[in-house]
């Protein structure tokens, strides 16, 4: 086993079950935090497949913005950040059951792929990751309708919120 | 390669060789040395840290006609040893009813998201943590790190002020992301790289000449990142005590005040990196990586005096002030400064770098001088339709 495999196995163990507690603990805030070490962990998941820039993108947007949201909306909203009553209700074997058959669907179409078993290429020295994601975004043989759709979809769900939160005289 | 020429290098290699000589795996006399390299930067961090805070206490007492710390060791130089003295031997209080894990963890978050930040900065051409090719970004990424230790110990103090506090803190923090945000987008086009390295190789012309607007936003952007005045409205003395960190004692409060101080510093070296050149005059740093750590150092310590400059100068901003100046004014002159960089940069690519320079500044000069004529028509309605209301409110007494 290399070291890289040693600090994946230990770094998605600690995902999976910070990912656990998110949905298990009492308490809002708690739950936001341990999301927040969710998310770190998966950046550190792109950090060991060499996406550095996706990480630093994870970091950004999902715990500087999203997470920091979320701890402001459960301040904001309750009186009391601890909820009362059983954490899982009577359908918790149905969600169970749904997450491992998505994860088995997964591992079956992966496994279809001629790439699964194969030993990812080095990379190249001075190879620029950054780069090369640019120009697939804006480049028309590349990505550059997907990306522009998502960001029309993101002006949108912008400019709605912006209606919905204007006070109306 | 001999140690003048590249003395991390040199000293690594002879460190993993006696690892290694001592029976060691070489992955493990790898982890091994880059492990007290890092220590080693964390800990001469720490060492300037600690005169950061003698220079302050110094500087602050002149911009007010003090003298400062002058009783301990010449120059008042021991001051900052008596001070952290002090804070060691007090008492470390926990409120009863904070969320002990919280509480504890959020000054640690709060010095980590400031070192991590070294672990990009290039101290010479060939010493640097990691040469990431998002460096730009990881600034960012790291300052939201700092905007969770923060909201974590207002949260966690289960303290009125500390929320308040915590979430005007955060309020500015998150606002003035998105110019920040904006405006590293420029160097980005100017270098045409978002590593660190790659900015400071590409500026033979500094882009503080290139870009003059973007250094001023930058500069603005970084101060309320830090929370410092005229953005201090998250400590509010007179209203908030002191703010998301008013609970804490002892050394916690001392890693927030000392992360703060350090933040300052490094921002500053921020500054002149993507503005002055970072390690570079004139080409000196070629000669010696030692004289090229004194160039950036000294580099960041003149952008730390000019952010003191500006928080011992300038007064506090009303919370609504700030949303305003921020998000109405600031953020929109960034990303028009940024499309008119690009726009630019492509226009003026293969002309002769006279022609750019002054096709770059004019195209700054032109966005400022717009962005102020609308800013001052702006103004001078509110003012009328402020008199206006006054008259009217007179009329009626």
């Amino acid at each position: 086993m290399t070291g890289e495999q040693v600090i994946f196995l230990i770094v998605g163990a600690v995902t999976l079950i910070a990912a656990l507690m998110v949905v298990t603990v009492r308490d809002l805030v708690h739950a936001a935090l341990w999301l927040v070490a969710t998310l770190f962990g998966v950046a550190i998941i792109y950090t060991l497949l060499n996406a550095g820039f996706l990480a630093v993108v994870q970091v950004v947007v999902y715990i500087g913005a999203i997470a920091i949201l979320f701890i402001f909306a459960v301040m904001l909203t309750r009186r009391q950040a601890a909820d009362t009553g059983a954490a899982l209700n009577k359908n918790w074997w149905a969600g169970a059951l749904m997450a491992m058959l998505a994860f088995a669907g997964l591992i079956f179409m992966l496994q279809s792929w001629s790439g699964f078993q194969k030993q990812a290429a080095a990379i190249p020295l001075g190879f620029d990751a950054v780069n090369q994601l640019g120009s697939a975004l804006t480049s028309p043989a590349g990505f550059v309708l997907p990306f522009e759709v998502a960001s029309v979809l993101l002006l949108a769900a912008l400019v709605g919120a912006v209606y919905l939160a204007f006070n109306k005289k | 390669m001999t140690f003048w020429n590249d003395p991390l290098k040199v000293a690594a290699d002879w460190l993993t060789g006696i690892f290694t000589g001592w029976g060691m795996p070489s992955v493990g006399a790898n982890v091994l040395v880059a492990f007290l390299g890092v220590l080693m930067l964390i800990t001469i961090l720490m060492v300037i840290d600690i005169f950061l805070v003698w220079i302050e206490r110094k500087v602050v007492a002149r911009f007010q006609d003090r003298i400062g710390p002058n009783r301990v060791g010449p120059f008042g130089l021991i001051q900052p040893f008596a001070d952290i003295i002090k804070l060691m031997i007090k008492e470390d209080t926990t409120p009863d009813s904070a969320d002990k894990v919280v509480y504890n963890l959020a000054p640690i978050l709060s010095m980590m998201s400031v070192l991590i930040l070294w672990a990009v900065v290039p101290l010479a051409p060939v010493m640097l943590g990691v040469d990431l090719n998002a460096g730009a970004l990881f600034i960012i990424a790291a300052g939201s790190i700092g905007t969770l230790s923060i909201i974590m110990a207002g949260w966690s103090s289960n303290n009125k002020f500390s929320v308040i506090g915590a979430f005007r803190q955060v309020a500015v923090m998150i606002s003035f992301e998105v110019p920040m945000l904006a405006v590293l987008l420029i160097p980005t086009i100017l270098s045409g790289s978002m590593g660190m390295n790659a900015i400071i190789q590409s500026q033979n012309i500094w882009f503080i000449f290139l870009s003059p607007l973007a250094a001023l936003i930058f500069l603005i952007a970084a101060i309320a990142e830090l929370g410092r005045a005229p953005f201090d409205l998250a400590e509010g003395e007179s209203e908030l005590v002191s703010g998301y960190n008013i609970e804490y004692s002892g050394m916690k409060f001392g890693m927030f005040y000392a992360g703060e101080l350090l933040h300052a510093f490094t921002f500053g070296g921020f500054w002149s990196i993507f503005f002055f050149g970072g390690y570079r005059f004139f080409g000196l740093e070629l000669v010696s990586p030692f004289l090229a750590i004194a160039i950036i150092l000294f580099k960041a310590l003149v952008g730390y005096w000019v952010i003191m400059w500006v928080k011992y100068t300038v007064m506090r901003i009303r919370i609504d002030q700030m949303l305003a100046f921020n998000w109405k004014f600031l953020t929109p002159v960034a990303f028009v400064l940024v499309m008119v960089t690009a726009l630019m940069n492509t226009l003026l690519r293969g002309a002769d770098s006279w022609l750019f320079i002054t096709g770059m500044i004019l195209s700054n000069i032109i966005v400022a001088w717009v962005s102020m004529e609308i800013v001052r028509s702006v103004s001078k309605q509110e003012r009328e339709r402020v008199e206006g209301v006054q008259q009217v409110a007179e009329a009626h007494h």
